[in-house]
């Protein structure tokens, strides 16, 4: 399966946003060749700004230019972003619900060598939880384009997820990203893996080897967690009777705290979250990293062993 | 000069926001008295002597943008607004009230004429600093005036913004630190001394002017000359006075917060007559 990193196709998308709208500004903070916004500044330097390594007044200059008219994509890693700059999110773009597109790369434990300091695994709690927020995390290459493309066209702010390694490209160009739904991947009737990000392709690999041993399990790419599809995860709640949620994040805050938000307000049913389990990551291969901390394939299998055995109590 | 002639004008607008001021607060019961009448000169030359704006047209697109960063003082915003007629003089008196369009800190979505959202001190100066690129962008000639205190200038991302807007040579923003020399705490020299600010500033690049913040004269001079700077945006430091206009409240650490009494409201009434 080909691989390309989200980060890379973000750089695509911008390109072409900026041909089609003149209105489109870029704001980095001295990661654009990291982030992929450097692709845009080759194409429209004007358009571009640096702000260097100051993410305070990154977000509030991206504030001042939505404020004058601007369509402002804002970018660095995803730590930055939602640590460093958070009040400044909250204050100057999220209250004031200003048109700025917060596109944080290098988020998870798969920024790899850089380690815990640099590995976001908090940011779609802190994001999700701001009013006027909206929270995207594309599963791939096509998905990601799609959503930036989307995000332009939306009025006011939105956060974007990426990460920094390559991964599987799951959709075609001919698939469409709707904006607040769920997108089911593969069908199933005896629990529903609802994922987003880069553990999308481990929960297909996990209901694939699942299928061998009898088990059928629903997939659903959460790519919009806020607002989230609540009927998705009722009718998958109803239907499967049984839910795993597969996040590269905290199992505090994330997606599988949102979507046991909306179960135990609806259709409660046993679930089980596979996530970061409240520790700070460290160094080492990205791979060797979700293995490390429970982000594999192996790993939401596992918690749907327990999950239907609870059910079954 | 008309300007020159403006000038009585001028002083009775400013007496006119000092008493409204006042009348807001102490209807509101908590709200910023200090930091608000130490900026009456500065907001009532720029709302009523500088800025290019239209009160029938609030988010016209080449109008002069202001931002008012140090944000607590939000009642001589809303009294410049009011007069300019921005919106009816009774709702002032619905300030920090629930239902309010006049919340205790500018919103720029309930309140028109309210350029940014602002309140948490040291980001207003971020977004004058979009506004001013995108004014460049766009090739427009407004100018964005932005207005900082002396406490907030200890807030980092206050520096960060100083950087940017010198690096991208924005000499469509013209700030002011309104340098009344107080915060909650106590004198700003004594709590985080912001010495020598005027070398600070010209050392992130900027065009400085040291004025007489009460003075007609002295604002309109240093505006006139900043708006003739090229390539450096500006920074007015004006030297205030806390509390500025009613007697008890001047230099007065403790009224940086604290909304008058009724008999103190008509005490300050009868001094601004």
């Amino acid at each position: 399966m080909e691989k390309i990193a989200t980060r890379d196709a973000y750089g695509k998308a911008l390109v072409k946003l900026g041909a089609k709208n003149k209105d489109i500004v870029v704001l980095d903070a001295d990661l654009s060749k990291s982030t992929k916004t450097y692709e845009f500044y080759k194409e429209y330097p004007d358009r571009f700004f640096n702000m260097g390594i100051a993410e305070q007044n990154l977000m509030g200059t991206a504030a001042g230019l939505a404020a004058a008219g601007k369509i402002a994509f804002v970018s660095t890693f995803a730590i930055f972003a939602t640590g460093r700059a958070f009040e400044q999110i909250r204050n100057s773009i999220a209250y004031p619900q200003l048109n700025v597109k917060i596109v944080a790369s290098h988020a998870g434990l798969t920024v790899g060598g850089d380690g815990a300091s640099h590995q976001a695994i908090v940011d779609l709690a802190v994001m999700r939880c701001l009013p006027n927020m909206t929270v995207l995390v594309p599963a791939d290459a096509v998905e990601t384009e799609k959503a930036v493309c989307a995000a332009a066209e939306y009025e006011g702010p939105v956060y974007i997820r990426l990460g920094r390694s390559k991964v599987p490209v799951l959709y075609t160009e001919e698939d469409a990203f709707v904006w607040g739904k769920a997108s089911l991947l593969r069908e199933g009737t005896d629990i529903t893996l609802i994922a987003c990000g880069i553990m999308v392709a481990e929960s297909l690999r996990a209901a694939e080897e699942l299928a061998e041993e009898g088990i059928s399990a629903r997939v659903l790419n959460m790519a919009t967690l806020k607002p989230i599809d609540r009927e998705a995860i009722v009718q998958a709640a109803r239907e499967t009777g049984a839910i795993v949620t597969a996040e590269e994040h905290s199992i505090i805050g994330g997606l599988g705290s949102a979507v046991a938000e909306v179960l135990v307000e609806n259709e409660p049913v046993p679930m089980e979250r596979v996530g970061v389990k409240d520790v700070f990551g460290e160094s080492g291969e990205p791979d060797q990293l979700l293995k490390k901390y429970g982000l594999t394939a192996k790993d939401i299998k596992e918690a749907v062993y327990r999950v239907l055995r609870r059910r079954e109590l | 000069m008309g300007k020159m002639i403006e000038q009585q004008k001028l002083e009775e607008t400013a007496k006119q926001l000092r008493r409204d001021i006042i009348a807001m607060l102490v209807e509101a019961g908590s709200g910023h008295p200090g930091g608000s009448l130490s900026a009456v000169e500065i907001l009532t030359y720029l709302y009523f002597a500088e800025m290019q704006i239209d009160p029938q047209n609030p988010t016209w697109s080449d109008r002069d943008r202001f931002v008012l960063s140090k944000g607590h003082a939000a009642p001589v915003l809303y009294a410049a607004l009011t007069e300019r007629g921005f919106f009816p003089r009774e709702e002032l008196f619905t300030l920090r009230k629930i239902d309010s369009r006049l919340q205790g800190h500018p919103d720029m979505k309930k309140i028109p004429g309210v350029d940014m959202s602002t309140g948490s001190l040291g980001q207003g100066i971020s977004a004058a600093v979009g506004m001013g690129l995108a004014g460049k962008l766009d090739q427009k000639a407004y100018r964005v005036f932005a207005l900082l205190g002396d406490g907030e200038i200890e807030e980092g991302q206050v520096w960060e913004a100083a950087m940017a807007a010198a690096h991208y040579q924005l000499d469509n923003l013209i700030a002011f630190l309104d340098y009344n020399g107080l915060q909650i705490d106590g004198p700003v020299r004594e709590v985080m001394s912001p010495e020598p600010i005027e070398d600070k500033f010209r050392a992130f690049g900027w065009h400085v002017e040291r004025i007489n913040g009460h003075s007609f004269t002295e604002i309109a001079a240093a505006v006139e000359t900043a708006k003739r700077v090229e390539d450096k945006p500006s920074m007015i430091i004006a030297d205030t006075v806390k509390g500025k206009g009613v007697s008890f409240m001047e230099n007065q650490v403790g009224w940086h917060g604290n909304a008058p009494s009724r008999e103190q409201a008509e005490k300050a009434l009868v001094e601004l007559t």
